[in-house]
């Protein structure tokens, strides 16, 4: 079964702990600023929204390299960089409609979400359940569940 | 290891900044923060110093856990001799600039002297510069703020900032950070603009790293982030409520200290509580409370995000107010509201948005307005002083007023800026002033929870709820139930509560998880991270070796025994109504004893011995 995350921004709280999980994950340290998994704050209205890659079936990023750095991992189901062969060239930074990949200076390479190999680390450490790792088939389940626990059928029953 | 074993070091006088590494061997004794910033505090500033003058320092200190995953892992304190107690000051603050500091490669930052100019410290990882700030001064917090991120593009920047309300010197200015998270108490923003630095604008893109055992430390966070998750005050509790759980709590049990603390509950507290919060407005349909938000690494997020009525008067004509901002906390829902005798939801909200703006601590805001008002009530203070405005008890309309004037420092907002004490001296009613060492009270009436009425009097910073909130064991039973009537066993309560804040203050961590985690679930965290065997033993060791350093450099400030004293009205005149009625602060009982237990002596010096003990500086 291929698994996709799911995100619910109305329960983020902007604790920040996907992000610095998705950092040790992936960079050794707590790093916010290099974290795969984003959260922007909307002050004025009170939001806090995490936003990251969908990993797209037809993935711009993974059509526009020009050296094939980036593979899709077919058991996961996440578009992989594999740093040996990525030139750094940046154009799939451009061709993501999303901005989901980013070029980190240190390395000279782009890094994206790569579900961590199957066992997403943010899903694992958000507190609040606004990111969950579910069926890729059914990410909309908890939504249809929720607004079907608002339909009002009780006129209807006498 | 965990700190970054780097201190930045800014002289504003001369403009210039240094690197300096930190001290290991201070850092095994006091921890960070709180503890390893006093000590260098101690070390480096005479405290006779005028808190105002160039002598004193102003540090920004992170923990070794700042930072990091640990849960709350995000707070940073703000360290100097206050100008309103004249005593040792440190304001913890969460938000996200302490993270950002510490992932910017700093342990700490230390100010010194003063500016000819205005500045702003200016930090991106181990490039820090001061640039010249006469362009933000003038500006509230929320102005400079936005400037800021203007200048630089940078919405990821963090930054912390002082008001109007500092410039103008009012007494007790915070330093506000991520526009709505305050290092609020005991003046630290009048500080930092006495020595003409408005802003530090900080973005770090280093990270935290350097974990003792990283493995270790990781499933040592994460279990005892569940410990917070089934905890009912960390788990349910905050998130749901926030600490406004307890208006109706602490009303109840009579000890809800209203109108300047004549009484001891508030007909309207349930109008100004967590509930109220999240009932429907009439006019728009929508509660109080937005949303609930976290600091930095908080899996708790007890943090109010609010809205205030757009038809309500304080804010129909202030469309920069219509949005979402920092809500009521309990603290200052109290201060704001039971002690004014304000029972008006939007006008509280509203008070507490001004205080953010301009950098006012609320609760000693709303405390100085409440003793205003009984003076004014009691026919000392007129409209002649105040050009016109009643400051009657209740008064939403006064109390709005009194925001205002005190953010901008105009009228009559300069004496209310003086804060409680000089208000009620100036005035000549010493007596009215319901502070402790010239630092006004929070929220918990000493008649009704005994074991606060020590920990008012004892407090190094002043009247603090903050270093041992033994509310915790006397109302809500945690570690153990104690009756709040009672004086038995206080002192050694306190003292307990006392020693294992000061150790949690000075990790990096936020001393809400207390009310779930004791030092034995703080201890594996601390040692997985940092160098060297960190035990709960230890941990409250390094907190009794703090508590006594604070107290030793009150005591070389020239404090004594003395200004460990409450109000007459809290030890004379009784609770009128509720559980509590008949009673009033034990505090002659509770305070030999504790004396005692600390090792000091009968009129409250440190001894030799207990200098000694705890390795504290000749
Ligand atoms: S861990 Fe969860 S609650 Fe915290 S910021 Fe990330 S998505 Fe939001
Ligand atoms: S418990 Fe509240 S104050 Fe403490 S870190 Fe969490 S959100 Fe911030």
């Amino acid at each position: 079964m291929l698994r996709s995350l799911n995100i619910n921004p109305d329960k983020c709280t902007g604790c920040l702990q996907c992000e610095m999980a998705c950092s040790f994950e992936n960079e050794g340290v707590f790093n916010p600023a290099k974290s795969r998994i984003k959260v922007f704050s909307f002050h004025h209205e009170g939001r806090f929204v995490p936003y990251t890659c969908t990993q797209c079936d037809e993935a711009w990023c993974l059509h526009a390299c020009p050296v094939e750095a980036i593979k899709m991992n077919r058991e996961t189901g996440a578009m992989e960089v594999l740093d040996a062969v990525c030139v750094g060239c940046k154009v799939c930074t451009i061709a993501c409609p999303f901005g989901t990949v980013n070029y980190n200076q240190s390395t000279g390479k782009v890094i994206k979400c790569d579900l961590c190999g199957g066992d997403p680390q943010c899903a694992a450490a958000c507190p609040t359940e606004a990111i969950t790792y579910v069926d890729a088939d059914a990410t909309g389940l908890d939504k249809m569940r929720s607004w079907a626990a608002k339909t009002d059928n009780a006129t209807h029953a006498n | 290891m965990s700190w970054t074993r780097k201190i930045l070091r800014v002289n504003l006088t001369e403009g210039t900044l240094n690197v300096e590494p930190l001290n290991m061997q201070w850092a095994a004794e006091y921890i960070g923060q709180r503890g390893l910033a006093t000590r260098y505090l101690f070390e480096e500033t005479d405290p006779t110093c005028d808190p105002l003058g160039p002598d004193n320092k102003l540090i920004f200190a992170t923990g070794p856990l700042t930072g990091t995953m640990a849960s709350t892992g995000g707070r940073y304190s703000v360290i100097t001799k206050s100008p309103l107690t004249g005593a040792v000051a440190c304001s913890n603050s969460g938000g996200f600039i302490g993270a950002e500091l510490k992932s910017a490669g700093w342990d700490m930052v230390i100010c010194e002297g003063r500016s000819p100019s205005p500045v702003m410290l200016h930090i991106v990882d181990d490039k820090a510069e001061l640039v010249p700030a006469d362009d933000l001064w003038g500006k509230s917090v929320w102005e400079a703020d936005k400037l800021i991120h203007q200048k630089y593009n940078d919405p990821q920047m963090r930054i912390a900032a002082v008001g109007r309300a500092a410039e103008a010197g009012c007494l007790y200015s915070a330093v506000i950070n991520d526009l709505h998270r305050a290092a609020g108490r005991s003046g630290v923003g009048t500080v930092m603009a006495s020595k003409n630095l408005k802003a530090m604008a900080v973005r770090g893109t280093l990270g935290v790293g350097n974990i003792k055992d990283p493995g270790r430390f990781l499933s040592a966070t994460t279990e005892q982030k569940k410990v917070l998750a089934e905890n009912a005050v960390t788990g349910q509790g905050l998130p749901a409520l926030g600490t406004q759980v307890l208006m109706n709590v602490i009303n109840e049990i009579g000890a809800l200290p209203t109108n300047n603390m004549k009484e001891v509950q508030f007909k309207d507290a349930n109008k100004i509580s967590a509930e109220a919060m999240q009932e429907p407005r009439e006019s728009d349909g929508k509660p109080n409370l937005t949303t609930n938000a976290a600091c930095f690494g908080c899996t708790i997020a007890c943090g109010r995000i609010s809205t205030i009525d757009r038809e309500h008067f304080t804010v129909e004509n202030k469309p920069e107010y219509w949005g979402n901002s920092g809500g009521l906390e309990y603290e200052a829902a109290w201060a704001l509201g039971a002690d004014t005798g304000v029972g008006d939801l939007d006008t509280l909200t509203y008070a507490n948005f001004v205080c953010n703006e301009d950098g006012m601590d609320p609760i000693s805001f709303g405390a100085t307005v409440a003793a205003a008002m009984e003076l004014f009530e009691e026919g000392v203070i007129t409209t002649e002083h105040t050009g016109g405005m009643e400051l009657r008890f209740g008064s939403s309309e006064a109390l709005a007023w009194c925001a205002e004037k005190v953010a901008t420092g105009e009228g009559f907002g300069a004496d209310l800026g003086l804060g409680s004490k000089r208000l009620c001296e100036k005035y000549g009613r010493p007596e009215l002033s319901m502070t402790v060492k010239g630092q006004e009270f929070p929220a918990y009436d000493p008649r009704g929870v005994q074991g606060m009425g020590l920990t008012y009097a004892t407090s190094n910073r002043g009247a603090c709820h903050l270093r041992s909130y033994t509310v915790a064991s006397e109302v809500l039973g945690i570690p153990e139930k104690t009756d709040p009537l009672s004086t038995d066993g206080k002192a050694g309560l306190v003292k307990a509560f006392q020693d294992a804040t000061a150790a949690v203050d000075s990790t990096g961590l936020c001393v809400f998880t207390t009310f779930a985690w004791s030092l034995d679930n703080i201890a594996p965290q601390v040692d997985a991270a940092c160098e060297g065997d960190w035990t709960p033993e230890r941990l409250l060791e390094a907190g009794e070796r703090i508590w006594n350093l604070e107290r030793d450099y009150n005591m070389r400030a020239g404090l004594t025994g003395a200004d460990d004293m409450l109000p007459k009205r809290l030890l004379k005149d009784a609770a009128k109504t509720g559980p509590a009625e008949g009673k009033v602060s034990g505090l002659d009982v509770m305070l030999p004893e504790y004396y005692e237990l600390r090792g000091w002596t009968a009129d409250g010096q440190l001894t030799q011995d207990t200098r000694s003990r705890f390795g504290l500086p000749a």
